[in-house]
């Protein structure tokens, strides 16, 4: 009798064992009247403009329910992982975040997010969005997200002070890369930093706009579809002029990020930073005025080019409740969402409609040149290239960071292009 | 049959929580990793079939892959050999009867405390390449010495790289490994010793024939801590150079790579070398005590 009781103690012990073993799992599936909107906007400029945007979700849909799905972490790359397993075991969330273009590509290609050309259509989208912006969203002739924001790549972010101690005019413009190699020249020889950048994706980003200031915007998009040619010439040109441009930036880039390259022009010890917009948040959040204590102006040789990047909302396949992501989808194309999402985060709207009478001096700046110029994806965030494609570019790019090696860069280049245009 | 029940069931009951995880996580988990590197299955939708060994050839074909793997050798040898000499030093100090071992124990033992991903953040900066008026961390120590000449690019060297993240984790383990060798030394009867000092041996002679060979259990312990975990580095390199810079790529910092990027047969290919790796350091050492338990 005893040993059947420790028997039956150890049974116990087991089966709790397990039980605490196998917990954990399962899904939270959302109820009736909910939509989980996951993103990555968890502190910051972002988590401010996401709660906005909330702000105007629950006044125009009172009796719908927001649930924050926000993970941090890895600038975006834990909330990927965390969706590629949810997305997985067909557990989606009610919408989430993606940059529009081609980082949607995986999602399209696994059946995860609806088409939504119909909604568009239906909803007057088509109207509301410039045209340029609907190219660039379109993948084999459907829309499968909706933009919240836009986001402009090509600025140079530039110290007045420091380029009128090195002797070079602050209002200059620069209409090609060698002209202003001349200004990087003399910042150079009255030591500051001539220009500073900061880790691998950073250098990404400037290759990005070498690529499209020496190419051109036509032979730039010819680069994603294969109707221009990694190996040519004409590459060969910008990855050297890439290469020069490197040695104008800081010897410690590999251990900084975005902010402390920013950060060296603000506090005066670099004269320019090659930086997508989100930067102005930096320079407002410092009191530093448009215009005095910092000036912009496109990457030179890309002027009347827009090299735009935008956060998206998708329908998932088997949204826990369509009608509520739908809901969600509106407010983030309304005017209205729009404007709150904007202001808070420093971008500009996608919608033409939504009212940006106060928003600040260089983000009106900014829509100008969104409806004047010609746009084109970027690379380093995702709208021109896959994610497996960029990754094979950020390595390429990484390795030629210590080496020095133009040949291998192109050689990598070349051979990651290959590999993803094929499939 | 009953009797034989009442003697092995009870144990075997306990015990078959244990064996039930191990074998599913443990080498279930690893014969799905070894199934799925041998597939197609280089984005988030299922394989679609078998490709053999392509995976691994497409691995050894790659310079960043062999790249990778020299820089865990180097690693691995560079963290092994501070490691031993440090903690080897310090423990036949202590022995030798410094004084206040207490306090310098547990100074050496401390860093071991500290996550790798904390002590990396520290590291990271410590070791920034910035020269000259920029520089911080150990350069700025150089140059505030006037050894402006010994200021280095640290883990940004384009080939030895790799030698500098060694350094934070010889400091962060030479303790433990001290632990090891003062227990060792500890261990080594004092019969022996006044044994040796009878017949006339000097005290290096005494600690050259008679203690060192006592600790040589202990070293190979040591070996094999420290082999399997510099094997395995990933924390401190993502913690100090993130996952994406080339001097400080190892096998495990592609395999995250690839699977952030959904290659998940590629990253299972990089994930099975990984463990042969490591089995070729512990099979043998297992073999060995195994034999060692068995022969007592």
């Amino acid at each position: 009798m005893r040993i059947t009781r420790r028997v039956g103690a150890a049974l116990v012990a087991t089966a709790l064992l397990s039980v605490a073993a196998c917990g954990g799992g399962g899904g939270s599936g959302s109820g009736e009247g909910e939509v989980e909107v996951f993103t990555w906007w968890a502190e910051g400029s972002e988590k401010e403009g996401l709660d906005a945007l909330v702000g105007v979700f629950e006044e125009q849909n009172p009796d719908l329910e927001f649930v924050n799905g926000a993970v941090a972490g890895g600038a975006g790359s834990e909330a990927k992982n965390v969706l590629a397993s949810r997305l997985q075991t067909n557990d989606p969330p009610g919408t989430f975040q993606a940059h529009a273009g081609a980082e949607l590509t995986d999602y399209i290609v696994q059946d995860d997010i609806e088409p939504i050309s119909d909604m568009y259509e239906e909803k007057g989208w088509n109207e509301l969005f410039p045209e340029g912006l609907l190219e660039q969203l379109d993948q084999d002739g459907e829309i499968y997200s909706v933009p919240s924001n836009i986001h402009r790549a090509n600025v140079v972010w530039a110290n007045p002070a420091v380029l009128q101690k090195a002797g070079v005019d602050p209002e200059a413009t620069y209409a090609s890369l060698d002209e202003w190699f001349a200004a990087l020249d003399k910042v150079e020889a009255s030591g500051a930093i001539p220009l500073s950048i900061a880790t691998d994706w950073t250098q990404v980003h400037l290759l990005e706009t070498v690529l499209l200031a020496d190419l051109g915007e036509e032979a730039y998009n010819g680069l994603w579809d294969g109707s221009t040619d990694w190996g040519s010439a004409e590459v060969t040109a910008a990855l050297e002029d890439y290469a020069k441009l490197l040695e104008y930036t800081n010897s410690d880039r590999q251990s900084l990020d975005w902010p402390d390259a920013t950060q060296l022009v603000i506090d005066g010890k670099a004269g320019f930073n090659v930086m997508g917009d989100w930067a102005e948040a930096a320079f407002a959040t410092q009191d530093k005025e448009f215009g005095t204590d910092y000036v912009t102006f496109p990457v030179p040789g890309t002027d009347g080019v827009f090299d735009f990047l935008a956060d998206s909302f998708t329908m998932p396949v088997g949204a826990p409740n369509p009608g509520a992501t739908e809901a969600w989808l509106d407010t983030v194309a309304s005017a209205e969402g729009q404007t709150a999402f904007n202001k808070a985060k420093g971008s500009i709207p996608a919608n033409t409609e939504a009212d940006t009478s106060d928003f600040g001096p260089y983000q009106q700046t900014a829509i100008e040149s969104f409806q004047q110029d010609a746009i084109v994806s970027s690379l380093a965030h995702g709208a021109a290239a896959s994610v497996s494609w960029l990754t094979d570019i950020t390595a390429a790019v990484s390795k030629f960071g210590s080496t020095g090696d133009v040949a291998g860069l192109q050689e990598g280049l070349v051979s990651a292009a290959e590999q993803h245009l094929e499939s | 049959m009953h009797h034989r029940l009442k003697r092995f069931g009870p144990p075997l009951l306990l015990i078959s929580p244990t064996i039930v995880l191990v074998g599913v996580f443990v080498y279930g988990l690893i014969a799905v990793n070894v199934n799925t590197s041998l597939t197609d299955r280089h984005t988030r939708a299922p394989a679609e079939g078998y490709v053999g060994l392509e995976n691994y050839q497409a691995l050894f074909s790659d310079d960043t892959f062999l790249f990778s793997l020299r820089n865990l050798l180097l690693y691995t040898a560079a963290f092994l050999a501070g490691a031993l000499f440090f903690g080897f030093l310090w423990a036949w100090l202590l022995e030798r009867g410094a004084r206040g071992e207490g306090i310098f124990r547990t100074i050496y033992l401390f860093p071991m405390a500290v996550s790798f991903i904390a002590s990396g953040v520290v590291w990271r900066w410590l070791l920034n390449n910035a020269q000259g008026d920029r520089a911080s961390g150990l350069n700025r120590l150089l140059g505030s010495l006037g050894l402006d000449f010994l200021q280095t690019s640290w883990w940004t060297h384009e080939r030895w790289g790799i030698l500098a993240i060694a350094m934070p984790a010889v400091w962060q383990l030479s303790g433990y490994i001290m632990a090891l060798f003062l227990a060792g030394f500890r261990g080594v009867p004092d019969e022996l010793r006044e044994a040796a000092r009878m017949d006339g041996a000097s005290e290096w002679r005494m600690y050259r024939h008679v203690v060192f060979p006592q600790l040589s259990p202990v070293a190979l312990s040591a070996i094999i801590i420290i082999g399997h975990m510099s094997l395995k580095v990933f924390d401190l390199i993502m913690a100090i150079a993130g996952q994406s810079n080339y001097t400080t790529q190892v096998p495990a910092t592609q395999m995250w790579i690839e699977f952030t990027r959904s290659d998940y047969a590629l990253s299972a290919a990089i994930g099975t070398v990984m463990l042969l790796i490591v089995a070729v350091l512990i099979v043998p050492y297992l073999v060995a005590t195994y034999r060692q338990e068995r022969s007592r």
